[in-house]
């Protein structure tokens, strides 16, 4: 195995293009290095793009925030404007692991591991937050929950690799929540994670409203029927009813040693109308 | 000269202060060495080859494109460890559990291991091993494995223990039964009845520092074992029997250990070690990973226990019965005949019986896990209690009182009680400020007690009188959680010196008579009793000294306050002399001065205690959080307060592990899904609360100081007092063990759907 | 594979090293460094054992590859203590009997340090959120937390 840490994104994306056999990218390597134990892991490349300037920068935009892929998520705490724009996305990446690990882990990381139960994406794909891809013919900027195919797969290209997380301004009445399910305080993968992202008008009336659910399938699921039947209420106790309702009908989990299918399809419900009510707070809404 | 155990009333001026350890400091720098941190020259690393299967026969092993692969110098199999056990079926499984002979009993059991010059190398000769499996069908469930239908696991076990012998193998092993009176009369008078079945998964004792060792045999038949250990005495027998070694030619040191908590007690991957030096004519260093750990150490048993008890309506239990099946691994043991002893050892009953049976099946190799078995007897058996007392509309304390062993009780296992502690701890509960703490939504309090029998065992210590009067207090019993406190704290006491003065370590196998491991929380108790009584011999050998020195009968000699003193008035104004006076001039009167004792520690004492735990339930969720909680037990005597109460925490903490969250999870194929402690689930900092402890003093009559054991008894209420506090939080009561959010989210839900 | 040559610093001094690509912080800690002080509890970031300090973040150094650390700053346990003085940490977790076996401890005590490093006066809910990382099997964490809060006011005091 060869390590190398290239000081360009041209450079990177050309060893990463070059490689014959498999190549990894390395940024907090909390999943990586664990891969490596296992005794079937075999790799020819490891590319360490910490050293690529602006790699570790948050730069905050007119109307956006740019995440460098190897920002470590303590460091998103760390941002006073970020926490303050996006808490729910800061939470749910501040809830990965332990205190060690989030001095090493991304968001870009975690995005692209693939886990079903990563912490970061459905806050992520609750606000919409887009993935700024390098590689050897370019860049491009997909949706974030277009990245993960399944399982440990996802949907870059040979050469490519995620060189930021784009998360575009959603409007002064926005707010969003992240919560998951552990059966610990800390430490746990998460069981279901549900991120809610909501935007509301002058009276307080949902306008917009994105629910994304973490744990529950192959890939994160965006519960577009849930998202949609809170649109036009106030977030009454009969509208948060159906929103469980709904989010735990568009869970489609597994039975696996963190959760069974009943548990995770139940919680997913509950969370959902925990995390609503939080981001309609955040929001401006009572 | 005899010793006498008996207890003596008298102030303390060491014996329960709480000076530092005196091996803090290593440790706090990162300087003590444990297990893993020994290296020899020329060193070779070790792997184990596992099996992948939970039960199937061994066709054929080849390693010889394992032996080709550079830098490997040694490869061996059970081929290489011939059977020396000459019929003893405890040794026997030992052997056999280091490495599998004929048949791989469990997903993780050894099948060959590998020495090389590096662990790169070592893996990949693992890899090119060639092992043809006969996979069998297999059983890890302890109800499954107990049916008819179920595969057998060695078709040379008969259930013992019943009558007439059964002609058909079984995966029951043994029966074993205690009690006594007549249960079916003693029914026939209660006016209530609680009869339930219960279910407890297996848990590992999960200590941060996995197994590791260095091996080094020379050509000379003589070897050295560097290894973290609860007993090195004891793994120097064993390894001895199984190599075919004399016993005095190896030496066993024990490295600092980072935990052990009976999972140290008995030998893993040691033998192995040694084989493969010997083979290697190299040392050996073997360091399990923590996969390892879960798949190939010893975990505790899983178990399904049936308890009936019956009381009249003022409260008076009338008979109590106990059914109990556990697993031991793939090898009978008597984990079983342990649970039916402890059962019911909290109360004061005219009928009792309990029956244990040992089921084998495709798991590891089930090991002593503190207070071994007794912590899932006393689950069903204190729920049973709650529930009755529930039913019978008394206060859960109140009924525990009423029925609570005192001194002069039969116990349900046998034995006449001494003084003991469940009625003092009952009742300090009861009036402990935790039981008037407020409680809010979703909250529920409950208590449980606990017993423990606490051993003794063979004990050995050595000490040193040096020039200077200092002390050196060598022991054979590892230092687990900082007894080398507590015993220089005694020796100090005994000889009336500074506690700074005293120096206690941890000698091998070589420098010190036969001493039994660091288990059945004998570790102070037994080692406090050698340390007395090598201080006591110490003393008679100063006041000979004093004496001639003074030219006077050393019948006219006195020890007191650490000075030899004369008798009366008759000689004078001769001043008293110091240890270090008499040490000083130990060559012109005899040479050096020692104190030695060689003994069976007998009468640890039992340790009860009662705790107290309140828990928030989210009823949405099922997430159970721990609130609050308080530790009371007995310890006799507390000769350092904070270490006792450390051992408190320590136990509590564990067992609300084991309630909430802990549970080995095997798939359908038999093997452990959750070998790693992200998904084995200990508690972390942010899960507990502040553990509050109360010590209570009954002194055990045959200690000089009354000390007990402490170390186990704190790990056998909390299984009961959370399912008793989530019972009264949340309206259902719990069954299994571990009540994970899944399972108590179930049980309401199957509440309200009534 | 071929050695990478690494240029760090570790507890103040520079040190140099030859590594293979694929061993980790942890690995070259024990075994090439004689720092024996960070143990692997897991090798797989889930007991903090191994905790080390790189860049002002305390990290598991089984999960940093050793390759990483060039021109890094590094802290071990061996680096807390000044000498023979040890710091206020180390001293309270003797004093408080925050340890038994005491493998956890140099682990706790590198996350102790750095929590105190960017809080000085953390709440016990703090304390216990930050030090959920590191497993302790012993002590139920009573007498660690109390350490902490402990040392946490006594070097506020020092500052005052």
């Amino acid at each position: 195995m060869r390590y190398e840490r290239p000081e360009t994104i041209q450079d990177a994306t050309a060893l990463l293009a070059g490689a014959r056999d498999k190549a990894f990218v390395l940024a907090g390597g909390t999943d990586l290095l664990v891969r490596m134990q296992s005794d079937d892991f075999d790799a020819e490349l490891v590319v360490d793009i910490k050293s690529i300037a602006g790699m570790g920068d948050i730069v905050r935009t007119p109307d956006a925030f740019i995440i460098g892929a190897a920002v470590p998520c303590a460091a998103l705490a760390e941002n006073e404007a970020l926490v303050a724009a996006w808490p729910g996305i800061v939470e749910a990446a501040n809830l990965i692991g332990s205190t060690q690990i989030q001095g090493r882990c991304t968001m870009s990381g975690n995005l692209c591991n693939a886990s079903p139960a990563a912490d970061s994406v459905p806050a992520l794909v609750a606000a919409s937050a887009q993935a700024k891809i390098a590689g050897p013919n370019g860049t491009r900027t997909v949706p974030v929950e277009q990245i993960p195919q399944g399982p440990g797969k996802t949907s870059l290209e040979k050469g490519e690799f995620i060189e930021a997380i784009v998360v575009p301004d959603a409007g002064a009445q926005a707010g969003d929540a992240y919560l998951r399910f552990t059966p610990r305080t800390e430490m746990d993968i998460a069981v279901v994670g549900v991120g809610v992202c909501l935007a509301l008008d002058a009276e307080g009336v949902v306008q917009s409203a994105r629910l994304a659910l973490g744990a529950v399938g192959p890939t994160v699921v965006i519960a577009q029927d849930a998202s949609a039947s809170i649109i036009g209420t106030k977030l009454d106790d009969a509208a948060l009813d159906a929103f469980a309702a709904a989010a735990s009908a568009a869970s489609h989990p597994i039975d696996d040693k963190r959760g069974t299918v009943e548990f995770r399809k139940e919680v997913a419900g509950v969370l959902a109308r925990r995390a609503a009510r939080i981001a309609y707070t955040r929001a401006g809404g009572n | 000269m005899s010793f006498d155990a008996a207890y003596q009333s008298q102030k303390f001026k060491s014996v329960g202060s709480r000076p530092l350890r005196p091996d803090g400091v290593d440790k706090v720098t990162g300087r003590a060495r444990y297990g893993a941190d020994f290296n020899m020259p020329g060193q070779l690393v070790a792997r184990v080859l596992r099996s992948p299967h939970a039960h199937a026969r061994i066709v054929s092993i080849d390693t010889a494109r394992a032996e080709a692969v550079k830098g490997v110098k040694a490869v061996v199999t059970a081929a290489d460890l011939p059977d020396l056990t000459n019929g003893d079926g405890a040794l026997f499984a030992v052997l056999d559990n280091c490495m599998a002979r004929t048949k791989a009993l469990y997903d993780g059991h050894a099948v060959a291991a590998v020495a090389a010059i590096d662990e790169k190398s070592a893996k990949a000769a693992l890899k090119l091993i060639d092992i043809e499996y006969e996979v069998l069908p297999h059983v890890v469930d302890v109800d499954a494995a107990t049916r008819a239908d179920a595969p057998i696991l060695n078709d040379t076990v008969f259930t013992s223990g019943v009558t007439p012998a059964p002609d058909k193998p079984s995966n029951v092993a043994n029966r074993s039964e205690f009690g006594h009176g007549d249960v079916d009369a003693g029914f026939e008078q209660a006016d209530f009845i609680v009869e339930r079945s219960y279910k407890t998964e297996q848990t590992h004792q999960g200590y941060i520092e996995p197994h590791a060792c260095v091996a080094n045999c020379n050509s000379d038949g003589t070897a050295e074992l560097w290894v973290c250990t609860q007993g090195h005495f004891v793994y120097r027998q064993t390894c001895a029997d199984l190599l075919g070694l004399e016993v005095s030619k190896l030496r066993v040191t024990s490295s600092e250990i980072g935990g052990g908590f009976g999972g140290k007690t008995h030998v893993w991957a040691e033998p192995v070690a040694l084989a493969l030096s010997r083979k290697a004519g190299r040392p050996v260093k073997l360091v399990m990973s923590r996969e390892e750990v879960f798949r190939a150490s010893g975990p505790t048993s899983a178990t399904s226990i049936d308890v009936k008890i019956g009381a009249r309506k003022d409260g008076k239990i009338t008979a109590a019965t106990a059914t109990l099946r556990y697993t031991s691994g793939p090898y009978a043991d008597m984990w079983a005949e342990l649970g039916a002893m402890t059962s019911f050892a909290c109360y004061d009953l005219a009928n009792v019986k309990t029956v244990g049976f040992e089921v084998i099946v495709n798991r590891p190799k089930v090991a002593a896990y503190r207070a071994p078995s007794a912590p899932m007897a006393a689950f069903a058996v204190e729920s049973a209690i709650d529930e009755l007392a529930h039913k019978i509309g008394m206060d859960a304390v109140a009924f525990r009182i009423k029925n609570a062993a005192r001194e002069g009780s039969k116990s349900s296992y046998g034995p006449v009680y001494g003084p003991i502690g469940i009625g003092p701890t009952l009742e300090a509960a009861q009036s402990h400020p935790h039981m008037s703490a407020p409680l809010g939504e979703n909250q529920g309090r409950g208590m449980a007690c606990g017993f423990w029998f606490n051993f003794g065992g063979q004990t050995c210590s050595d000490l040193n009188i040096n020039a200077d009067g200092t002390v050196t207090l060598a022991v054979g019993t590892v230092d687990v959680g900082g007894s080398r406190a507590s015993l220089s704290l005694i020796a100090a006491e005994e000889l009336g010196i500074d506690y700074q003065d005293v120096k206690a370590v941890i000698a091998d196998t070589a420098t010190l008579g036969y001493n039994d491991m660091t288990d059945g929380s004998r570790g102070t108790f037994s080692t406090s009793m050698a340390t007395i009584s090598a201080a006591r011999n110490a003393i008679e050998t100063m006041r000979a000294r004093a004496a001639l020195t003074w030219d006077i009968p050393v019948d006219d000699v006195f020890w007191e306050d650490g000075h030899a003193k004369a008798m009366g008035t008759k000689y004078g104004n001769l001043a008293p002399l110091s240890v270090k006076d008499i040490a000083a001039e130990a060559g012109n009167t005899g040479g050096p001065i020692a104190g030695h004792s060689e003994m069976v520690a007998d009468g640890a004492g039992v340790s009860f205690a009662t705790h107290i735990c309140d828990v928030e339930v989210d009823p949405e969720t099922g997430s159970t959080r721990i609130v609050r909680y308080t530790v009371i037990q007995d310890a006799g005597k507390a000769v350092h307060p904070s270490y006792v109460e450390g051992q408190y925490q320590g136990g509590a903490a564990q067992g609300i592990g084991w309630a909430l969250n802990e549970e080995y999870i095997y798939g359908e194929d038999g093997r452990l899904q959750n070998p790693g402690f992200l998904d084995y689930r200990i508690p972390v900092c942010s899960d507990l609360p502040m553990i509050d402890t109360q010590i209570l003093e009954i002194p055990n009559p045959n200690h000089p100081y009354g000390v007990r054991g402490v170390g186990e008894t704190s790990i056998v209420p909390p299984l009961a007092a959370i399912a008793n506090a989530v019972s009264n939080a949340a309206g259902v009561r719990m069954s299994h063990i571990p009540m994970s959010p899944p399972r108590i989210l179930a049980a309401l839900n199957a509440e309200k759907g009534k | 594979m071929s050695s990478i040559a690494v240029s760090t610093t570790i507890n103040g001094d520079d040190v140099e090293y030859l590594c293979q690509a694929d061993e980790t912080l942890l690995d070259v800690l024990r075994n090439r460094l004689g720092l024996m002080g960070a143990k692997e509890g897991c090798g797989t970031g889930d007991c903090g054992a191994c905790s080390a300090i790189v860049d002002g973040r305390v990290v598991c150094s089984c999960l940093v590859l050793g390759a990483e650390a060039q021109g890094r700053t590094i802290e071990t346990i061996e680096g807390m203590a000044n000498g023979s003085e040890l710091h206020p940490l180390q001293r309270k977790f003797i004093e408080h009997a925050a340890l038994q076996c005491g493998i956890c401890t140099p682990g706790f005590l590198m996350a102790a340090k750095a929590l105190l490093d960017v809080n000085s006066s953390p709440t016990e809910e703090e304390i216990r959120y930050w030090l959920a990382g590191n497993l302790c099997r012993c002590t139920g964490y009573d007498k660690i937390v109390r350490a902490v809060q402990d040392a946490a006011q006594e070097m506020q005091g020092e500052r005052a």
